[in-house]
């Protein structure tokens, strides 16, 4: 073994790896565009090939692959939400992201840690346990802990009680995972490819052609498209896409911000979030703590860091873990959050034909991807949403039928 | 830091204000359907572009108007709400 690898390392043995193909020339015509290449489009073209033999397929983006939000979250996957419609769908996302490493032949860096949310007040505890025993009803693994069960799942954590907001207990939930966000976007751009899917980068598209209700194009940077159906898939601008198809969406467009220390020796093994101090932190791979807060005051559509957002988030991250005071912060970063009112997602049908849409995915995106991008594909395929994913429709605001997740999001925004 | 200038109490740090969203005209309960309130309850989207907003000056509870670029984040003029909106009950053109 030792000699096979020592061969292995000489030069010139290894070929450099193309596993992408680069940017094809536009042609006139494709079945389905997908707007959008970030892990939500990429996996909806993976599952259209897949699933339903749809190879026809141009996914556009006028960045590059994976560099919206997709590069830009935090990476923590969960399932302990609080309506059973949620519940339901992010597990299923978690049972697809717990084999996609094996599907895509891609490694994810898949890691299952545990998620721990704290409760500081007797309200959180209650909220908590709502969602334990909605959780438990279907089949979800998530149960409260009590201090001493804490102080052995997360022994570095502060539980003293004497800090202004001490910990009361916690939400356990096992299954919350942290995986490689750029390598999930590039897992299933290479299988993409790999069935045909073409994948054009720095290709924006400025408007939507229709005819008689129905899409009939898009215009792009690179010429004009005649297509079948268009999937949008650009969570961060979405109601500017949305105005070029002519309907308006009910999400205001936030910064959300995060940032990563240097690196230190794994210590802290669950993904910690207190909902009511507003921060959440996890240790990645590399040893960098990744931690967040909640979203900017108030809408922008620009991704600039700011100072206000640091000041916020040290405070109550020292009171969770006071030894990191002499820990120095890396990077700073925001990303463009789709707020829906309910703090659920958009998907499904829109008011025009053969445009579908895949939105609204706030703070809660990256979890996601998988399931929203098979589920998209079978609407897209299908020209109706199925079951899982019918009830987080756009119509649902018109008849004030929403899906209130915003006691389940990690943190206040 | 980033400075916002109340027309009550003159440029503020912006961490003294909470945002209010847009500014929108109330509706006609008399004439508006059901698709109209879920709109105005729900809100549209976010434009980017000039908009006009609410701000509250926390510490003197102070509301007001301000035009603000989404895209840019420039503040353009803040002015108070009197100029836009009229007493409760009258017909300002705040529509």
């Amino acid at each position: 073994m030792p000699l096979g690898l020592i061969k292995y390392g000489l030069p010139g043995r290894r070929r450099a790896r193309h596993p992408l193909p680069s940017t094809p020339r536009l042609r006139p015509r494709y079945d389905v565009v997908i707007v959008g290449a970030g892990g939500h489009g990429l996996a909806a073209a993976y599952y259209l090939a897949r699933d339903h033999g749809i190879t026809d397929v141009a996914v556009l983006d006028r960045g590059w692959l994976g560099g919206g939000n997709t590069a830009r979250n935090t990476t923590i996957i969960r399932s302990n939400y609080l309506t059973p419609e949620g519940v339901r769908f992010y597990d299923e996302s978690i049972r697809l992201f717990r084999g996609l490493s094996g599907e895509l032949d891609f490694n994810i860096l898949y890691s299952e840690r545990g998620h721990l949310t704290l409760a500081h007040t007797d309200a959180a505890l209650r909220t908590m346990r709502w969602r334990a025993e909605v959780n438990k009803h279907l089949g979800v693994d998530s149960e409260i802990v009590d201090l001493d069960e804490l102080a052995r799942l997360c022994p570095p954590l502060n539980l003293d009680r004497g800090e202004r907001f001490p910990i009361l207990g916690a939400l356990h939930h096992k299954p919350g995972a942290i995986a490689r966000h750029d390598a999930v976007a590039w897992g299933y751009a290479i299988a993409a490819a790999r069935r045909g899917v073409e994948i054009h980068q720095r290709t924006e598209v400025t408007g939507i052609l229709t005819d008689k209700g129905r899409v009939a194009g898009v215009e792009t940077t690179r010429g004009r498209i005649a297509c079948g159906k268009i999937l949008q898939a650009v969570a961060g601008s979405s109601p500017l896409l949305a105005a070029m198809a002519g309907f308006r969406l009910p999400i205001r467009t936030v910064p959300l911000q995060a940032c990563v220390t240097e690196p230190l020796k794994p210590f802290l093994d669950p993904i910690v979030v207190s909902g009511s101090l507003h921060v959440y932190v996890s240790q990645s791979a590399r040893g960098e703590l990744v931690m967040g807060g909640p979203t900017d005051p108030y809408a922008l559509y620009a991704q600039r860091p700011t100072l206000e957002f640091k000041e916020g988030l040290a405070a109550p991250m020292l009171a969770l873990f006071p030894f990191l005071a002499e820990v120095r912060v890396l990077r700073q970063w925001a990303g463009l959050a789709d707020m829906t009112p309910d703090f659920s997602p958009i998907m499904g049908l829109t008011p025009l034909g053969g445009y579908y849409i895949d939105a609204g995915w706030g703070t809660w995106g990256f979890k996601a991807t998988p399931v929203c991008g098979k589920r998209m594909a079978e609407t897209v395929a299908t020209g109706q949403a199925p079951p899982l994913i019918e009830p987080f429709a756009l119509e649902r605001f018109a008849v004030f039928r929403q899906l209130g997740e915003r006691g389940a999001a990690s943190v206040g925004h | 830091m980033k400075i916002l200038v109340c027309p009550l109490n003159g440029p503020r740090n912006i961490s003294e204000f909470v945002y209010g969203g847009e500014a929108v005209g109330t509706m006609d309960p008399e004439t508006a359907s059901d698709g109209d309130w879920a709109d105005y309850v729900f809100g549209a989207g976010t434009e980017s572009g000039v908009v006009r907003e609410w701000w509250f000056h926390v510490p003197t509870a102070y509301w007001f108007i301000a035009e603000r670029h989404t895209g840019t984040d420039e503040v353009l003029r803040t002015y108070p709400a009197s100029e836009v909106f009229g007493p409760r009950g009258e017909a300002g053109d705040g529509a």
